[in-house]
């Protein structure tokens, strides 16, 4: 029974999506290199996965019929009418306040880092501008950004330039994310009535905006590297890899296509995953 | 050809060892060895990373061949600067001024053999040296006899070079089936050669 139940609310909270801006918090608490504080690491992650899986729940509640009308998403438990929206509402706003309650007890700052990353997803992002303004997607980064910078602030006890660069970071490789999909599934968005990138200002402006912000990405992260001190071998493979990041961006502004700013979108997110484990090391 | 799991996996682990040589094996050289090896290595994780995302179609890019001559010149260069100090100057002009060469006849659409010619020089004396002089460091016992696996990690690059380049041409004497079966066990291989030779040798 419950694990039945379980199932069905598990998609709510898009496993990987979570599972990733997990990962980027757990590598801004290690990429202090404070002294191991195992069970700190492992209430944070649980506090971080309960309030980044609450607000993509809200997320899935408020979106319910703009991803019923997309093909990607009409599939979602809350699209489908798999599950009630009431009972969407209420896991999702028990599992929000079980996170952030939590977080706030671990440590009032990082508690509230990880209250604003709720916040700008499931309010500013979700409720307010998404439906209104293709610009909507900077809040939905600035949200994506908060996990690395609480787990940092955990780490340090302070708001700081290299948390605020993992942020940095984080914040303009989200765009790499969400506007290779507005790319290719430009019909779906259309269809929904959801404003983006490529319908306001054009495929020519969306490739470049994804270029540059994968370049501002592997910059943060390079000058995030080097703040944090991390061994010169390290220091040489995140500057292999940005270099790979650098030709793909390239590639999709001078010989443009789906296919290069598909690898582009993929290389950026095993890019962004390698630099979170090489910034833990 | 599509890629199966286990070239992605062969793919994966020659990633890795580049990652490795470019993190960890190249540490306590001079500066020039070690932007030599980094660019050498980098080339391969990147090139190893791209072909796991792209499958075997980035080898249709014309870039391949641009790229496919950093990888030796790069450690051939390492391997010179090492060993070699009186070549150093002569040889650090060879390397750059042969990689302008083919990214220039590459560039250019020419219709005479000077891109093959070019390619073909650049490319071969580069992979000799990468094969005869570890051999030659191993044999005269200047180096650990372990070394010698670097010389024969360069003569899989010039396989490796040599089936890229009949699959470029469009001529393979071998089908193409057959190459791009083959690839990712030689990259592997050849990383395996390598990263093996410069920590033992």
């Amino acid at each position: 029974m419950i694990a039945a139940k379980f199932t069905r609310f598990w998609p709510l909270i898009k496993p990987s999506q979570t599972g990733l801006l997990l990962a980027t918090g757990i590598a801004g608490y290690m990429s202090a290199h404070t002294a191991p504080n195992f069970s700190l690491l492992l209430v944070m992650s649980a506090s971080l996965f309960l309030a980044i899986g609450g607000s993509t729940i809200m997320n899935m509640w408020h979106d319910h019929d703009i991803d019923a009308k997309m093909k990607r998403t009409q599939k979602r438990p809350a699209a489908s009418g798999e599950l009630t929206r009431g009972e969407v509402f209420r896991v999702g706003m028990a599992v929000s306040i079980l996170g952030i309650g939590w977080a706030v007890t671990v440590d009032a700052l990082y508690g509230f880092i990880v209250f604003l990353g709720w916040f700008f997803d499931a309010v500013v992002y979700t409720l307010w501008l998404k439906r209104r303004t293709c610009w909507s997607i900077l809040w939905g980064g600035i949200s994506g950004a908060m996990p690395i910078l609480a787990g940092r602030v955990l780490a340090v006890g302070e708001i700081e330039i290299i948390g605020l660069l993992l942020a940095a970071a984080i914040l303009f490789w989200i765009p790499t994310h969400t506007l290779t999909f507005s790319i290719k599934f430009a019909e779906d968005y259309r269809a929904a009535g959801v404003p983006t990138f490529p319908s306001t200002y054009g495929l020519e402006v969306t490739r470049a905006v994804i270029a540059l912000s994968s370049i501002i990405a592997a910059a943060s992260i390079g000058v995030a590297g080097v703040m944090i001190g991390v061994q010169a071998g390290i220091l040489r493979l995140l500057i292999v890899l940005s270099s790979g990041l650098l030709l793909l961006s390239f590639a999709t502004i001078f010989r443009p296509s789906e296919r290069v700013n598909f690898s582009l979108f993929k290389y950026a997110s095993l890019y962004m995953l390698i630099s979170m484990i090489l910034l833990s090391i | 050809m599509k890629m199966t799991p286990t070239d992605r996996i062969l793919l994966l682990l020659t990633g890795l060892l580049a990652a490795y040589q470019v993190a960890v094996g190249i540490n306590g050289l001079d500066e020039v060895p070690i932007i030599a090896y980094t660019i050498g290595f980098g080339v391969l994780l990147v090139a190893g990373l791209l072909l796991i995302i792209l499958g075997f179609e980035a080898l249709d890019s014309p870039v391949v061949v641009v790229v496919s001559t950093i990888l030796p010149l790069a450690i051939s260069l390492g391997l010179v600067w090492e060993h070699l100090a009186s070549l150093r100057t002569a040889y650090l002009v060879f390397a750059i001024a042969g990689f302008l060469a083919v990214l220039a006849t590459r560039a250019i659409p020419l219709k005479s053999k000077l891109p093959t010619l070019v390619l073909a020089v650049v490319h071969g004396l580069a992979g000799m040296t990468i094969f005869l002089l570890p051999s030659i460091l191993a044999a005269n016992r200047s180096m650990r006899p372990a070394f010698a696996l670097v010389g024969l990690g360069g003569a899989l690059i010039g396989l490796a070079g040599l089936l890229l380049s009949f699959l470029k041409a469009g001529r393979p004497i071998v089908p193409r089936e057959t190459i791009l079966k083959i690839l990712p066990s030689l990259f592997l291989l050849m990383s395996v050669c390598f990263v093996a030779g410069f920590k033992f040798g």
